[in-house]
């Protein structure tokens, strides 16, 4: 039971990150139609850009006299980063192909995710890259469970950043202003909304989330990897078609499931397949309910 | 009649890839006024509208709105300048709630208090939308969204509304609310209409001046009372 309850919160941490990623491509599809293959990207740029920040403050000395401060500013930071990075690869690779066949559009993705990712590489380096401090050393124990305070820090943080996006998206004009442009574009700009602005802003919103989940994973496991986002990326897609992609309810879960399934498939089943759950989900959901949890006819919480 | 047309057509040419749609479409519009295009399905009615909306573009020929020039204007500006549509079909955003739609007419608009009087004005018009305020828009009847998509547009405090078949589908006591509406809307507030109907008669009835569009050219216009006892329209679109 012990054992159960701990790979439970397991789960919930990794599927958190799920979740994170997994809400970029929910989001864009939902707006343009469009699988942007290089989501991926912005998670492990994340991750990098963490690494930079973080070592950027310690050479400056800031790290040992003000912690907290460096490391909510690297982590906003990086988000804000990525925002823009997704911003300025939507106008490249994406805005001129609005309306390309969307087969165009989708080989215009691979090869963005491909060009991200040998940029990390050489600027980078091909090695793993730690991260420099740890976020928070020790954990709690009640009962036989244990729960790293790092865990804890990562579960409430991706609360907070779901608990955002809803509010984002469901109660603010420009939120309703996003909904709108996924459900008909001409009609959105005959009441004076840019789509223009509002693609771009759901690239940035979706890359500042993959951002944060980057930034969480390399404080997790302790480094990073110029192809750390390709596997997570395409788990998170299976994440947003299971939950139904468009719909941003269906992305968290569908995130959360995932993440569940993988560390229990692993404690359970076997350690070395724990990369093969969720594909064996993603062909089950496409094989017998395409749409997946939310989709259709659960519809009230897509974009 | 206003000396200067707040909008003009002037031998506008448009095209969905190589189908020519409107092939030389010029007409004015005066300030306060009704207008009424008619014609047969597929003549281009739609087409003009979306023409003007910066929806679709200018291929040739120009549109001026208040004496300038806006074919270059991108279409989500023009709301801005009063310029705004009902477009066919009625395009209510169907996952967004009846409030939200009304709303979203307002986009553009920063006076919190004029927003909230107009909302309670278009609630008045049409309390049916009051009652179901917290509702999708996709769960509404045809008319109630024909409401909502008239309520829409006046959310955006337009000088010029042009509106795309509102009476289509509707059963004829809806028809009716609707066009009194319509006349209540050009009236009190002196907002001009322009009424795309293939339903020439409620049209002509309704405008002060008419246009007749076949297959993307005018090929008539007229006083609307003078096309209404036309007898080649009353044949071709009175069913005579
Ligand atoms: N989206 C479109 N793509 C291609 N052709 C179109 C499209 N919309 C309209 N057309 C064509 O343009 C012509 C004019 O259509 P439309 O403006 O909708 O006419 P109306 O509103 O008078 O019925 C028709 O021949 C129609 O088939
Ligand atoms: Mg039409």
């Amino acid at each position: 039971m012990d054992y159960f309850i701990q790979q439970l919160i397991n789960g919930i941490t990794l599927g958190g990150v799920y979740a994170l990623i997994a809400l970029g491509y929910t989001m864009v599809y939902g707006v343009i139609q469009l699988i942007n293959f290089a989501h991926g990207e912005f998670f492990a740029a994340g991750g990098y850009m963490g690494v930079i920040l973080l070592n950027w403050f310690i050479g400056r000395g800031y790290m040992s006299t003000h912690p907290m401060i460096c490391i909510g500013a690297s982590v906003v930071l990086t988000m804000g980063y990525c925002a823009f990075l997704a911003m300025g690869v939507e106008k490249i690779a994406y805005k001129p192909l609005r309306s390309a066949s969307r087969l165009a559009v989708l080989l215009s993705a691979l090869g963005m995710s491909i060009f991200l990712q040998n940029a990390m590489m050489l600027t980078q380096g091909v090695f793993d890259k730690p991260y420099p401090i740890e976020l928070a050393e020790g954990s709690l124990t009640v009962g036989g469970i244990t729960v790293s305070y790092l865990q804890v820090i990562i579960v409430v943080f991706t609360v907070v950043l779901l608990v955002g996006l809803n509010l984002l998206v469901f109660k603010t004009r420009i939120g309703m202003a996003m909904r709108a442009t996924a459900q008909d574009k001409v009609m959105s700009s005959l009441v004076a909304i840019s789509s223009n602005r509002i693609i771009s802003l759901t690239f940035a919103v979706g890359a500042g989330l993959a951002a944060a989940a980057g930034i969480m994973v390399g404080f997790y496991y302790g480094s990073v990897r110029y192809d750390m986002g390709f596997v997570p990326g395409i788990k998170a897609f299976a994440a947003a078609v299971l939950g139904g992609i468009g719909n941003i309810t269906g992305a968290m879960l569908g995130g959360l499931i995932i993440g569940m399934v993988e560390v229990f498939g692993a404690g359970y089943i076997s350690g070395q397949y724990k990369d093969v759950f969720a594909f064996i989900i993603l062909i089950a959901v496409l094989y017998f309910k395409p749409t997946g949890i939310m989709g259709e006819n659960v519809d009230d919480t897509r974009v | 009649m206003a000396a200067e047309p707040i909008l003009e057509l002037q031998n506008v040419h448009a095209s969905y890839g190589n189908i020519k749609a409107l092939k030389g479409v010029s007409l004015k519009v005066y300030p306060g006024e009704i207008v009424a295009i008619i014609g047969a399905n597929g003549a281009g009615k739609s087409t003009t509208l979306m023409t003007i909306c910066g929806i679709v573009a200018v291929d040739e020929g120009d549109i001026l709105y208040q004496g300038r020039s806006i074919t270059k204007v991108a279409a989500e500006k023009l709301p801005v300048m009063g310029l705004c549509q009902v477009p066919e079909g009625r395009r209510i955003f169907p996952r967004l709630t009846v409030h939200e739609n009304l709303e979203l007419g307002a986009f553009y608009r920063r006076d919190r208090e004029g927003i909230e009087k107009d909302m309670q004005r278009v609630y008045e018009l049409f309390p049916v939308l009051k009652e179901r305020k917290r509702q999708q828009g996709g769960t509404l009847s045809g008319g109630e969204q024909q409401m909502l998509a008239i309520g829409r547009a006046l959310m955006s405090r337009p000088k010029v509304l042009l509106m795309d078949e509102p009476s289509l589908g509707l059963a004829p006591l809806i028809v009716q609310k609707i066009f009194d509406i319509i006349h209540e809307v050009n009236q009190k507030e002196g907002t001009t209409i322009l009424l795309v109907e293939q339903n020439a008669n409620l049209a002509l009835q309704a405008a002060q001046r008419g246009y007749v569009l076949e297959t993307g050219r005018v090929t008539m216009e007229d006083e609307a009372e003078k096309l209404l006892h036309n007898a080649e329209i009353r044949k071709a679109y009175l069913g005579e």
